[in-house]
């Protein structure tokens, strides 16, 4: 081989950039652990291959899944992506758990380099690649259904968008085999991350993926605020959306304004290191604090994005398993509106340190403890929803109670970590780990466990098994609180986040406490992945097909369980903010339309697969400075994108009698169900027809 | 809805078309929303270059690379070009012949590689100046800047192409109404980012 040649086929790329090349070099227990990762990749990229392949089930996945534009099942896309994402950033979460635990006064068996590479794609895979993809789904799902829609308003974009998101998880896994992950935490910090510091791939996996998410998250926040201003049913006003959309609009409005700093911040970090710029570098004029202000500027209304969501699920769900009409409606949609605001007026609260005038600090220290207000505000709503309702203690109502403590707990350390002076003492210690893990278990992980356990029956058209549910709820909570109150402790302690080691012998029962924790959270997830296991397997008891499990109140409820491929065969018309529900009481909401109509519904495309898979090679290519690669999947982007403009058959048509025969099978079943009363919806009774009391 | 009620943002698309007015409403509103995420991404571009105006370190600064004759004639190409694609929308809106709407758009596209063919030699100047990204942070951030509003008129020429392209093909059909719409909406946005460019870049950079 000549010298030419390589490097312009394979860039940068040696035989040492493979996990396993190394571990075989140099087998420590520390090279073994990443090649062992690297093998969970590539094994279990295998026997899903290979599982499908036997099965047969390629053009399945292929037709009814992969180039589906159904935004129902995009949204379950997004969630299986997530659960697949949150495996592996928990599984390193608790390494790190463990090294910590180990490591005082002694090396630990994960060696500094690759401890700052675990905590890097904890973070970056939690925030872009579990976090967003989950809220994404639930979104997905839901909204079009609870407005009475047939899709949202671009079902190609969604499906580019959920592509584009695959594509970039599918760079962080390859990072895990190839090369090397980014050392500089998941918020990529320069000047650390410039080529001075970090010359090898591992910022340009981080840039590159979160990139590519970025983009992703921008074109669904468009699609989701489109969706929600221009395809509500008639009479569905703003003001009678269910509050899940209200929260959604905010999201989606956070994700239009918020992303591109993310993008602008990445593309000029880019810069400096492929170009050879000077933004961020320590020498000719860079200014590492505009990439701290750039990234911030994203990061904090990105908080927001995460937990609205929930706020909405969490709004849903007290309501419904109240029995009550939610409480103080007009104030929850002001505090969320308030909130989306106030989310871009605090973002220096990150870097209070920074040097700036005390002035300024106090403005954002002022501006950081007035969200507390709204946030408050909806908390007492939540409450009010419950008094004197006919509570029930179902998981997603179990998931609702324990946000509503933890999440105030949380609140609470914000509200210390907004005053700039004691943040001086805390900035940068785990106090900070633990507040923000505080903040983000609950507000989202638990509202987006709730939301699968509320829709989970609406999707599959069976309910989830109860008792694994609570099992994994309990582990849920315990873990969190063994593993992340004694940080606050370590915090106050002087004990810094990002830390390999420590050689304070008084940090170290705590240590054991959060390492304990740790593992019960990781018995959460198999009890999880457990649930859905019985679930399945007794999935014929626990059928739910005529659609209302939970006496629901917004139109998601009104259509069969799972809902036909259109969700409404007769677009419906509302009155009222809690159409179902009132609809039970006053008269039939059950009653057969007297004609159907043909529908058209977007048909499959291979654009979302084609763009997303183009993506991520590209990204690939640039990492590896593989540029003919790189060149090729940027032209065929673009080809694609412009053959796609040529294509005018984009729908199909489900013909009037094909609806009324999936009506009318879905009407005999709810003419043959029995209705029952709240005290067994949680039993095989439950048939998904619900007792209409007054 | 009666024809006459515009319900979406941008040209009303003319009294007999209800059907591209209906599904107009959600494409042209998300075509806004896409060009004010955008309009963000400038936006924090011209904060970078405003804090990064001090950042010479003895290299060139505003006043010695820029020159004011070629980037006035690019400011005069391009607002030509908006006005050449104003009268292309009136076109499509009075049911002109395809063959009128096809030669504005076809002046619209000449002009828009003129500005793309100055621009870029306006580019090779300052580099063979000197004045090139890696030299300083000041120049960095001229070269984010200016060259991504290129970016996009290069992007708007090829979306023209392919315009010019389906208007023979599908005829004035809804979908290429409504894309023509879009892309009216682009060239304008990319002129009104210009504006900003000259003014706060070329301008400010001069007079100093």
């Amino acid at each position: 081989m000549t010298d030419g040649l390589w490097p312009a086929l394979l860039g940068r790329f040696t035989w040492n950039a493979l996990a396993f090349v190394r571990a075989w070099e140099n087998p420590t227990v520390n090279e073994i652990i990443g090649a062992g990762a690297a093998m969970m990749v590539v094994l279990g990229a295998a026997v899903v291959i290979a599982i499908i392949t036997v099965t047969g089930k390629w053009g399945y996945l292929w037709r009814e899944w992969l180039t589906s534009l159904d935004h129902k099942k995009i949204g379950i896309m997004y969630v299986v992506l997530a659960f697949v994402m949150l495996a592996r950033a928990l599984a390193e979460a608790v390494l790190m758990r463990m090294q910590q635990a180990a490591a005082v006064n002694a090396p630990g068996f994960v060696e500094p380099d690759h401890f700052a590479q675990l905590f890097s794609t904890h973070g970056s895979i939690m925030i872009f690649f579990m976090a967003m993809p989950f809220l994404t789904g639930i979104i997905n799902y839901v909204t079009p259904l609870q407005i009475g829609a047939r899709d949202v308003a671009f079902p190609l974009l969604n499906s580019i968008s959920l592509w584009l998101t695959g594509g970039a998880a599918g760079l962080m896994m390859v990072s895990l085999v190839i090369g090397r992950f980014s050392t500089g935490g998941w918020s990529g910090y320069p000047p650390y991350t410039e080529l001075g510091f970090s010359p090898d791939v591992g910022p340009d996996y981080w840039i590159w993926a979160v990139t590519l998410g970025s983009i992703a998250s921008t074109l669904s926040g468009l699609n989701f605020a489109v969706t929600l201003y221009k395809m509500r049913c008639p009479g569905m006003t703003l003001m009678r959306m269910p509050l899940f959309c209200w929260t959604t609009l905010c999201t989606s409005i956070l994700m239009i304004f918020a992303m591109p700093p993310l993008t602008v911040a990445t593309a000029l970090l880019a810069l400096d290191r492929y170009l050879g710029f000077h933004f961020f570098t320590n020498d000719l004029g860079g200014n590492m604090m505009n990439y701290a202000n750039l990234f911030w500027l994203f990061g904090h209304p990105e908080v927001y994005i995460l937990i609205l969501p929930a706020f909405g699920v969490y709004s849903e769900v007290v309501s419904t398993f109240s029995s009550k009409e939610l409480y103080g409606y007009t104030s929850l949609v002001l505090a969320t509106m308030a909130i989306a605001v106030l989310s871009f007026t605090v973002w220096v609260h990150h870097f209070f340190t920074m040097g700036q005038s005390a002035n300024l600090n106090a403005v954002f220290g002022i501006a950081t403890m007035t969200i507390g207000v709204p946030t408050g505000v909806k908390i007492y709503d939540w409450i009010w929803t419950m008094f004197r309702g006919e509570v029930r203690f179902t998981v997603p109502m179990l998931y609702s109670l324990a946000f509503m403590m933890t999440f105030v707990l949380g609140g609470f350390t914000g509200i210390l970590l907004a005053f700039p002076p004691l943040d001086y003492l805390v900035h940068n210690t785990l106090f900070l780990v633990a507040h923000f893990h505080n903040m983000l278990i609950p507000g989202l992980l638990y509202g987006m466990l709730a939301a699968t356990h509320y829709w989970f029956p609406k999707a599959f058209g069976f309910r989830l098994n109860e008792k694994w549910g609570r099992i994994s709820f309990g582990c849920w909570v315990v873990g969190f609180y063994l593993a992340f109150m004694p940080l606050y402790v370590l915090g106050a302690g002087g004990a810094t986040r990002r830390s390999q080691a420590f050689f304070e012998p008084a940090f170290r029962p705590w240590l054991y406490v959060a390492g304990v924790g740790a593992l019960i959270l990781l018995t959460a997830l198999v009890s999880l992945f457990m649930q859905l296991w019985v679930s399945i397997r007794e999935r014929d008891d626990n059928r739910v097909f005529a659609g209302d499990p939970w006496d629901g109140r917004g139109l998601e409820w009104s259509t069969s369980a799972p809902p036909p491929e259109y969700n409404y065969a007769v677009i419906p018309a509302v009155d009222g903010r809690d159409p179902f529900y009132d609809g039970k009481r006053d008269g039939d909401v059950y009653a057969a339309p007297t004609t159907y109509e043909d529908i058209a519904v977007p048909r499959n495309s291979m654009v979302g697969p084609a763009t997303g898979i183009l993506g991520a090679v590209l990204a690939f290519g640039l990492v590896w400075h593989i540029w003919w690669l790189a060149l090729l999947c940027l032209g065929g982007i673009i080809a694609t994108v412009i053959a796609r403009s040529f294509v005018r058959d984009v729908e199909r048509i489900v013909p009037a009698a094909d609806v009324a025969r999936i009506e009318d099978r879905w009407r005999r079943m709810i003419a043959a169900a029995r209705p029952i009363s709240r005290h067994h919806e949680m039993t095989s009774a439950n048939q998904g027809l619900a007792e209409v009391t007054a | 809805m009666s024809a006459g009620e515009v319900k979406h943002a941008g040209l009303n698309l003319g009294a007999t078309d209800e059907d591209a007015h209906e599904q107009a409403e959600p494409d042209v509103f998300g075509f806004w929303i896409f060009l004010m995420s955008d309009a963000v991404i400038f936006a924090l571009l011209f904060a970078i270059y405003g804090t990064m105006l001090g950042a010479t370190v003895g290299g060139p600064t505003a006043a010695s690379a820029y020159k004011i004759g070629p980037t006035f004639a690019e400011t005069l190409i391009l607002l030509t070009s908006s006005f050449t694609f104003g009268m292309a929308s009136i076109a499509m809106k009075h049911g002109a012949t395809p063959r009128v709407l096809l030669g504005w758009l076809a002046a619209t596209l000449i002009l828009g590689v003129a500005f793309l063919g100055l621009e870029l030699h306006d580019f090779a100047t300052m580099t063979g100046d000197g004045a090139v990204p890696m030299r300083s942070g000041f120049l960095s951030s001229f070269f984010a800047l200016v060259p991504l509003h290129g970016l996009h008129v290069l992007a708007g020429c090829l979306w023209l192409v392919v315009m010019m392209v389906q208007v023979p093909i599908f005829g004035l059909d809804a979908r290429v109404k409504i894309n023509l719409l879009r892309l009216g909406l682009f060239w304008h946005f990319l002129d009104i980012v210009w504006i900003a460019i000259f003014s706060v870049v070329y301008l400010q950079g001069l007079i100093r």
